[in-house]
């Protein structure tokens, strides 16, 4: 009978061990979790960050600026501009 | 009991004297009593414990459990080509309670230089008896993480989201702006505030001593961050718009203006741009004038861009044909006590010619052929006089008057754009009516990815081709408006000059407008340009609008890579647009 009880009581010991343990590493994967998702979260506002950089860079009355003044680049002139159809053909 | 010879002593404790004669019924009464207060004890564990354990549940839980908001932002405005026109990013607020905070002048100071204010007038704000004040708003985190770092006490944060218009003031009237709340205030951010606004998510968490969750409990709310809005307006078209209204203004001494580009087969507004206009980034000295969305809000006498409806209808009630002829000799029309009267005389004209060099007299004798309640009709199907509903702020009907009260007069002036009051916005989608083969579409802010099969019927097809190639003649040579013009495509189009009524009488101020669309074969486009009081020489639609129409449609089809359909020696008499080459 007191052998009996000594071995469920090891066994109750264990089990609540194995809780403790169990918990602990419960609670560390999540804050791991947390961390990814806070990660994510940050990587999310970089995007719209970058987002609104990309944007601001690439407006129109910027790129203008830069092809005419920069790269002097000019609007094709009258007739040195040749329409291209789909099928193949040109006209001209 | 020791029991002695014939004698029976009793124990003191059983002296008779002292037996207690209680009632049997008492002891049993007692333990009943005492049993009956542990079932009540029992019972009322078990009603706090199970029955009704949410009110111990939750105070035992408030100690170690917090509930956190997860914040939403507001979603993005992307142009159809999902280019960003407006973003949010979290910025940090500081505030202070002022009771609560002491700082060493040391300390105000760093503050101060941290957030970008005068020390004194920072001391000032702590100094105040209130129980809560902001240092300042939207400021970027990295410089509220060292905020942070000085730990001060009564001074806090929040997360807040900031707005951002890379495009500024572009497209400021097409995307409007928001309030420091994240509210919708102008535009597409009012129009469309509902979908972009965010839902503020929750949840419920435990925290150990540090600060740090450690488990979820209970249910989590997610957040729902706004949804994006794709918009109808294409950058590049809109730049271009901009650009050239600009110069426009600038290059005329006008007062205001406005441009609208629409799609003729999806009804979509391409492009939309006034003046003046603001930067909606930084918003701290704004008018009424530049907040105004002129296209939509404000209405005009469109004059003579208005005379193509009157005929088509006149064409499409058989009452005329194209070459039908008009006599519009002496140049002057009198009906009761007005006179109409061209601005260049013209003798007789057909129909077609009527439109092409823009015949008052014209048009007003046309229009005499016609019942006045058709040619109501006529109008109100095509738009005017109705909110053109797209949704944005302070969109106005416009004004036709109910036709039982006209008189001929009246027609007549309405024949050729006076006495009735339109928007931009509803002149450029009339003309789709004359763009398509007679239907008119609804305008629509937000990108169509099917297009629309037909629109409401206003016109037969056969009146609305005839009226195109009026219109294609008005553009040409002996027209209105050869400065319209664009090499390689052919185009159509017609002027309009409007005295401005001012205080009930018609001033030496004009409006000149332009409504047109290209390819004249297969129209993909159609443009409105309004210049309001052009002061510097010219006010003839075809001199101060039609330029602006060349440059916008020109560049815009082939921005679009539409295929040109006219051989390009047609427009050779003229160089290279203006718009074109001029230095934006």
């Amino acid at each position: 009978m007191i052998r009996l009880n000594v071995i469920l009581l090891l066994a109750v010991l264990l089990c609540s061990l194995g809780l403790v343990t169990s918990q602990h590493k419960a609670r560390k994967l999540f804050q791991a979790l947390e961390a990814e998702q806070e990660r994510a979260r940050q990587l999310e506002v970089e995007f719209g960050q970058l987002q609104l950089e990309l944007s601001t860079w690439g407006t129109s009355p910027r790129i203008e600026k830069i092809a005419r003044d920069r790269l002097r680049m000019n609007m094709p002139e009258v007739g040195k501009t040749i329409a291209v159809s789909p099928t193949g053909g040109s006209t001209r | 009991m020791i029991r002695f010879k014939n004698q029976v002593a009793h124990k003191f404790a059983e002296s008779p004297l002292l037996r207690l004669s209680l009632p049997p019924w008492r002891s049993r009464l007692m333990a009943l009593l005492l049993l009956a207060s542990f079932a009540v004890l029992i019972g009322r564990a078990f009603y706090l414990q199970v029955l009704n354990n949410d009110f111990l549940q939750e105070k035992g839980e408030s100690r170690y459990r917090r509930d956190i908001e997860i914040s939403a932002s507001r979603g993005r405005i992307a142009d159809r080509h999902g280019d960003v026109l407006a973003i949010s990013t979290p910025m940090k607020s500081i505030w202070a309670v002022p009771s609560a905070t002491t700082l060493s002048p040391e300390q105000t100071r760093q503050l101060a230089s941290l957030l970008e204010t005068d020390a004194k007038h920072l001391a000032q704000k702590l100094d105040k008896e209130k129980s809560f004040v902001f240092l300042r708003r939207q400021i970027p985190p990295p410089i509220a993480d060292q905020v942070a770092a000085m730990k001060l006490p009564g001074i806090g944060q929040d997360k807040e989201y900031r707005r951002f218009y890379p495009t500024g003031e572009m497209t400021a009237h097409m995307v409007g702006f928001t309030g420091v709340d994240d509210k919708g205030l102008e535009g597409a951010e009012l129009a469309f505030h509902q979908q972009l606004l965010g839902q503020v998510g929750s949840r419920s968490v435990i925290k150990d001593r540090r600060g740090q969750i450690v488990e979820d409990v209970g249910s989590v709310k997610p957040p729902q961050d706004g949804k994006d809005i794709l918009l109808a307006l294409d950058s590049k078209i809109q730049y271009l718009a901009y650009s050239h209204l600009k110069q426009a203004i600038a290059e005329n001494k006008a007062k205001a203006g406005g441009v609208v580009v629409v799609d003729v087969r999806t009804g979509e507004i391409l492009a939309l741009a006034n003046w003046p206009t603001y930067n909606p980034n930084n918003r701290e000295s704004l008018s009424g004038a530049q907040l105004r969305n002129r296209a939509v809000t404000d209405t005009f006498e469109p004059g003579s861009t208005l005379k193509p409806f009157a005929i088509a209808l006149a064409l499409d009630n058989n009452k005329v044909r194209y070459d039908t002829i008009i006599n519009c000799a002496p140049g002057r029309l009198t009906i009761g006590s007005a006179t109409i009267s061209d601005a260049h005389p013209h003798g007789a004209l057909t129909v077609a010619q009527v439109i092409q060099k823009s015949s008052n007299v014209g048009a007003a004798k046309i229009a005499a052929l016609l019942p006045a309640q058709k040619m109501w009709q006529m109008f109100s199907d095509i738009g005017f006089g109705h909110s053109p509903q797209l949704g944005f702020p302070g969109e106005v009907s416009g004004r036709v008057r109910p036709w039982k009260s006209w008189r001929p007069i009246e027609q007549a002036t309405m024949s050729y754009g006076h006495g009735i009051s339109v928007s931009l916005i509803q002149l450029a989608r009339a003309y789709t009516a004359f763009a398509r083969d007679g239907d008119v579409l609804p305008l629509s802010l937000m990108r169509v990815d099917a297009a629309p099969t037909a629109g409401t019927r206003v016109f037969a097809p056969k009146t609305a081709r005839e009226v195109r190639a009026m219109l294609e003649m008005a553009v040409l040579p002996g027209g209105t408006a050869p400065k319209a013009q664009i090499p390689g495509y052919r185009v159509a189009g017609k002027t309009g000059t409007a005295y401005k009524l001012e205080n009930g009488r018609y001033n030496k101020k004009y409006i000149s407008s332009f409504v047109g669309f290209a390819p004249a074969s297969a129209p993909r486009l159609i443009v409105a340009v309004m210049i309001d009081e052009p002061s510097a020489g010219q006010h003839y639609g075809g001199d101060v609008a039609a330029p602006v129409f060349a440059g916008v449609m020109g560049n815009s089809l082939r921005t679009l890579g539409i295929a040109p359909d006219s051989p390009l020696q047609v427009a050779q008499s003229q160089k290279p647009t203006p718009a074109t080459k001029a230095k934006l």
